[in-house]
């Protein structure tokens, strides 16, 4: 690990991160849990001037309940997503997921709030936020804005987040009773991104499907949402048939690149199947709760 | 003279912990305390730090190396190209394959990554802030990247250095991009037996370029003393001595005045036995510096320029008779050899030890040949934990045989059966020049048949078929070579592939012992004690392995090909005999008693039945102290074996597999190894070696592939990428074994660490094919990636 030359930052308080972010630019990194930065630094794909390490902040890790509002510090480990009794209970998805990312090692550093501000389509959760119609609380020195996770995203890389914010709450609105969800993804190992995954909540209501919501990881630029698979299963019995038409959507939607994962044709398929196994996971949720 | 208190003979020898224990590694301890001495652990007054500037091209001219900005670093003291080793004669080095391999780029890069130039600096940060600022100008060339196409008459020559040279190093080329021809067995009886044979299976069977990638990558750190002009290196060297004849070849330094320690190595498997730049130019940096010079390769760097394993493009054909009996074998290989030829390997023929083609099968009649050919790809062909091209030949033939049963229509076990080489076949000739040792090779397929109740999982299988789920059973029955080996056969520029063991016995009776072997993980320091153990009738606890020093170590050939047992541990044996017969000479001498009236007795000598006996413990003092007139004193000695054969470790594996038929993902249900490696020394080490060797066959059949696209540009060389399999991957293993020991081994052991790599690939693939045998599928591509395994399933429409 040979990174070029940095200045390391550990500030205690939010206040003192916003400053340094406002004094650097550019030129400053937010440092979480650093599975995605330091790599990129390894290999001096990134050679920050300042690194602003926010680990020390305990105002910023924690789960709590809030008016019907989940809200997730964004330092929260992945870790303690999977121990969360909370998360476990209301909104099991992200458990679930934050088991599929990486090892133990990662998720004992890798935070929630780097997955989803990071920018990376090969992250897990941002599909998960936009399937969940998550929001994010950004903070600069002149103040904080709510965003919802669907408006975030723009490209590889790319967010909504300006060069002074940070990222500090995540809000899931709680999942209705009778809400099932699943993420399911398939890779190639432990610590590889998807070679596609999915991500579905659904609502079911006397035999229909009265809410849904399918969102993708690794296809695309960005996470993406499959307004078009929720579609087609909204209304229906999620019966087999609807549950291929929604697989068709969302492989439709999905845009994915030929890589050491496998060819176009291959992940445009896993899109497909990861949605249909998704979405039957999700149903046989709702029957168990 | 007596115990107190007594024990029984049982005790005694369980007290010892000699050959047949399940002892627990005794390097474990400083292992698992993190107090293991790896190269880059070790940190010397004054050192400096190095490293390189590659090229990113796969084939160019250099036109301008620009090194100013480099220099002006603060910490950088030096930038090295190949002009300034030109002087020195180090631009280029001499090849263990008799080819010349560039130091530093020599106006051309001839792969992704070669090194370019070398930066000095104080410290790592130093050196990579250096590298970042060496400006070098290329002009790119067409490169060659497909293997088959480099002998076509257009293809780009990519090593002008020796473009016009009749050979380099092996035999008669014809092609400026041409290695050597090598062919081996009767063409004209082979090419009849095909025209007359009933049946005839043909296959075009590639086993992917992977790579050893060793969780320690390569590094050393040289060390000029200019006062003594004593060269010391410490680095990743499976074979130390070797590597201080070559630096003495090469720089001409005398031996004597060089060093070559290899401390703790954090695993090889092939990729630690040849010499590489980062060496070569970390000992002239250190004699133009005058200090310590360090370099420690990145994970990167290791997977994409140290020595990468197979890249083998086989076409293997049986014919047979309707019975499904095998009346002969041919293969033809187009080896890639990548920029130069660096493979490592100990062999007199080009092509290694790959006419053990014929397996374990009594095949009448054969014929190989293999073509090696230069492309633009990191260079080298090594054997990865294998002995030299012998798990591709396994691949071959134990994938032969499956297409054959299928062919024929004959179970695939019963296919084996019928062809074995017979137990009372044994010393066997095979048609392509070995003498197989020994073997049963009947009872362990239906020892292991019987294990996994082969029928019944036949029958599911069927029923499994009829429901259109996936389910596959593969069973290999391999023979290995391995125990580099047999003068006449093995040299290493010129040296013989003996090896060694020299033990000195203490006056209290503890021992130390030095090999010319090096550990890398298979716990010497363990099963090397118990020869001597079992041997000597001294514990085993008391006696201390050394090895990988070339100041204290006698003359070895190194550790690799399987060999440190069938070679140095028959020298260990041979040097403890040794000693115990001077040891019965002192006995005799202090017990006043002939010495043909005294017989071993685990740990002493006693005078035939009487209860007079002499502990060797008490001999070791006696050595010292009461030596009979005409004896020397002391209680050492060296032994130098040259083996007069191979060994022939075997075994019959079978791997059950259920594929998930919608997104090609495989799982292994079940695995089955049973291993023949003769006598056990250590069970515990034997199943490590198993569950190791297993695991990266698992990883290599899986996914492990060095790839490149078609300008050249390395794909998958990084652990993102590249498998290596963790505990969450591996599958659980299920080990057995039959015991047929070595005639001509002096403890009849084999070598064991091997075996699981060479038969466990064809295992994995047997099974992932047979689950599609129904389908007329014949053979799949390694690696069997979920996305290869998907395109299969979707061609056949077993998807929807």
């Amino acid at each position: 690990m040979t990174p070029g030359v940095f200045e390391y930052h550990r500030p205690n308080k939010v206040e003192d991160v916003l400053a340094l972010l406002a004094e650097f630019g550019d030129d400053g990194k937010v440092l979480a849990g650093g599975h995605s930065l330091v790599p990129m630094m390894k290999l001096r794909l990134a050679e920050p001037a300042h690194i602003i390490d926010i680990n020390a902040i305990a105002s910023l890790r924690g789960i709590r309940e809030e008016e019907g509002m989940i809200v997730i510090g964004a330092a929260t480990t992945q870790a303690e997503i999977m121990g969360s009794d909370l998360l476990n209970e209301k909104c099991r998805i992200l458990p679930d997921a934050a088991a599929l990312i990486a090892d133990p090692q990662v998720r004992n550093c890798g935070t929630i709030g780097g997955n989803c501000a990071n920018g990376d389509p090969g992250n897990d959760d941002p599909a998960i936020m936009l399937a969940l119609n998550a929001s994010y609380t950004l903070q600069n020195q002149a103040g904080q804005r709510q965003i919802a996770a669907r408006e975030f995203y723009e490209a590889v890389y790319t967010t909504a987040l300006a060069e002074d914010e940070l990222l500090t709450e995540i809000h899931v609105p709680a999942p209705a009773k009778g809400t099932g969800m699943s993420y399911q993804k398939i890779k190639r190992k432990v610590g590889d991104y998807a070679i596609a995954a999915a991500a579905v909540t659904l609502s079911m209501s006397a035999g229909q499907c009265t809410d849904a919501a399918v969102a993708l990881t690794n296809v695309g630029d960005t996470a993406l949402l499959s307004l078009e698979a929720a579609e087609a299963i909204k209304g229906s019995a999620v019966d087999a048939r609807a549950i291929d038409r929604a697989a068709d959507a969302a492989m439709a939607d999905c845009e994915p690149v030929e890589d050491m994962r496998g060819t176009v044709e291959y992940r445009t398929a896993m899109v497909g199947e990861m949605t249909r196994r998704a979405i039957a996971e999700a149903l046989s949720r709702v029957a168990g709760s | 003279m007596s115990d107190a208190p007594e024990l029984t003979l049982e005790e005694r020898e369980a007290t010892i912990g000699g050959i047949g224990t399940a002892r627990k590694r005794k390097e474990d301890a400083r292992f698992i305390r993190g107090k293991g001495n790896y190269v880059d652990d070790i940190k010397l007054p004054g050192m400096l730090h190095g490293d390189f500037v590659r090229s990113s091209h796969a084939h160019a001219l250099i036109k301008s190396i620009d090194t100013e900005e480099a220099l002006k670093v603060d910490g950088v003291l030096a930038v090295i190209t190949a002009k300034d080793l030109e002087p020195l004669s180090l631009h280029w080095m001499p090849t263990l394959a008799g080819d010349m391999a560039a130091v530093l780029a020599d106006k051309k890069v001839h792969f992704q990554n070669q090194e370019v130039a070398f930066v000095v600096a104080a410290d790592r940060y130093a050196a990579a802030d250096g590298v970042q600022r060496v400006d070098v100008e290329y002009e790119e060339l067409p490169p060659l990247i497909d293997p088959k196409r480099a002998l076509d008459d257009d293809a780009p020559v990519i090593r002008d250095d020796v473009a016009e040279n009749d050979e380099v190093g092996q035999g008669s080329r014809h092609h400026p991009n041409h290695i050597f021809e090598w062919k081996v067995g009767d063409k004209e009886a082979t090419d009849a037996a095909f025209e007359t044979a009933d049946i005839r299976i043909r296959e075009e069977i590639a086993y992917p370029r992977c790579h050893p990638s060793p969780l320690e990558t390569c590094g050393c750190v040289a060390s000029m003393d200019a006062v003594n002009g004593k060269l010391t290196v410490y680095g990743t060297f499976q074979a130390p001595h070797v590597v201080r004849t070559v630096v003495s070849l090469i720089t001409g330094l005398a031996e004597s005045n060089i060093r070559i320690v290899s401390p703790d190595i954090g695993g090889g498997f092939g990729n630690k036995v040849g010499a590489y730049p980062g060496y070569v130019c970390a000992a002239a940096a250190s004699i133009v510096t005058g200090h310590p010079v360090k370099w420690i390769e990145s994970r990167i760097d290791n997977l994409s320029t140290t020595a990468f394993a197979r890249d083998y493009h086989m076409t293997g054909e049986l014919a047979a008779d309707k019975d499904g009996k095998i009346l002969a074998v041919r293969a033809n290989v187009i080896a890639d050899h990548g920029a130069f030829n660096t493979h490592a390997q100990p062999m007199k023929w080009p092509a290694g030890l790959f006419n053990i083609v014929t397996g374990s099968y009594n095949i009448p009649v054969g014929h190989v040949e293999v073509n090696g050919v230069f492309t633009n790809k990191a260079p080298g062909g090594v054997a990865y934990r294998c002995s030299f091209r012998v798990t591709e030949a396994a691949y071959l033939i134990e994938r032969l045989v499956d297409i054959l049963a299928q062919k024929t229509g004959i179970d695939k076990a019963e296919i084996r059966l019928r062809n074995f080489v017979q137990p009372e076949q044994f010393p066997y000739s095979s048609c392509l020049g070995w003498e197989y040792d020994s073997g049963d090779y009947p009872t362990a397929l239906q020892t292991a048949m019987q294990a996994v109740d082969y029928a019944g999982l036949r029958k599911e299988q069927a029923e499994k078929r009829d429901k259109g789920e996936l389910m596959g059973i593969g069973i290999s029955t391999f023979t290995e070579i391995v125990g580099a080996g047999p003068v006449r056969n093995c040299d290493i520029v010129g040296l013989g592939m003996f090896d060694s063991c020299e033990i000195r016995v203490h006056p209290t009776g503890s021992v130390i012992a030095r090999l010319g072997t090096k550990s890398q993980g298979q716990g010497h320091e363990t099963t090397f004690a118990q020869i001597i153990a079992t041997e000597l009738g001294i514990p085993s606890d008391d006696i201390t392995i050394e090895e990988g020093d070339t100041d204290t170590a006698p003359y070895g050939l190194g550790t690799y090909g399987s060999r440190s047992t069938p070679v140095a541990g028959a020298a260990t044996a041979r040097a403890a005999r040794k000693i115990k017969d001077k040891a019965k000479k002192i006995a005799a001498h202090v017990l006043e008693a002939s010495e043909d009236d005294l017989e071993w007795e685990v740990d002493r000598f006693r005078v035939a039945g009487s209860d007079i006996s002499m502990k060797m413990k008490d001999i070791a003092m006696a050595a010292y102290s009461n030596v009979p007139d005409g004896l020397e004193h002391g209680l050492e000695t060296t032994d130098y074996y040259n083996p007069p054969n191979f060994t022939y470790p075997f075994g019959a594996y079978i791997c059950v597999v259920d594929i998930d038929r919608f997104t090609g993902d495989v799982k292994v249900r079940r695995f089955y190894a049973l291993d023949d490696c003769g006598t056990r020394i250590n069970p515990m080490v034997i199943d490590g070696q198993i569950h190791g060797g297993l695991a990266e066959a698992y990883g290599i059949a899986m996914g492990q592939e060095i790839s490149y696209d078609e300008t050249g540009n390395v794909l998958g060389a990084s652990l993102m990428d590249y498998f290596l399999p963790t505990s969450v991957e591996t599958p659980e293993w299920e080990t057995d074994f039959t015991v047929t020991p070595c005639p001509h081994h002096p403890i009849g052991a084999k070598g064991i660490g091997e075996s699981p790599n060479v038969g466990g690939v064809p295992a994995f693939t047997n099974a992932i094919v047979d689950a599609f045998a129904h389908h007329g599928v014949t053979h799949m591509p390694m690696p069997h990636t979920q996305a290869k395994v998907w395109q299969t399933l979707n061609e056949l429409g077993l998807n929807k």
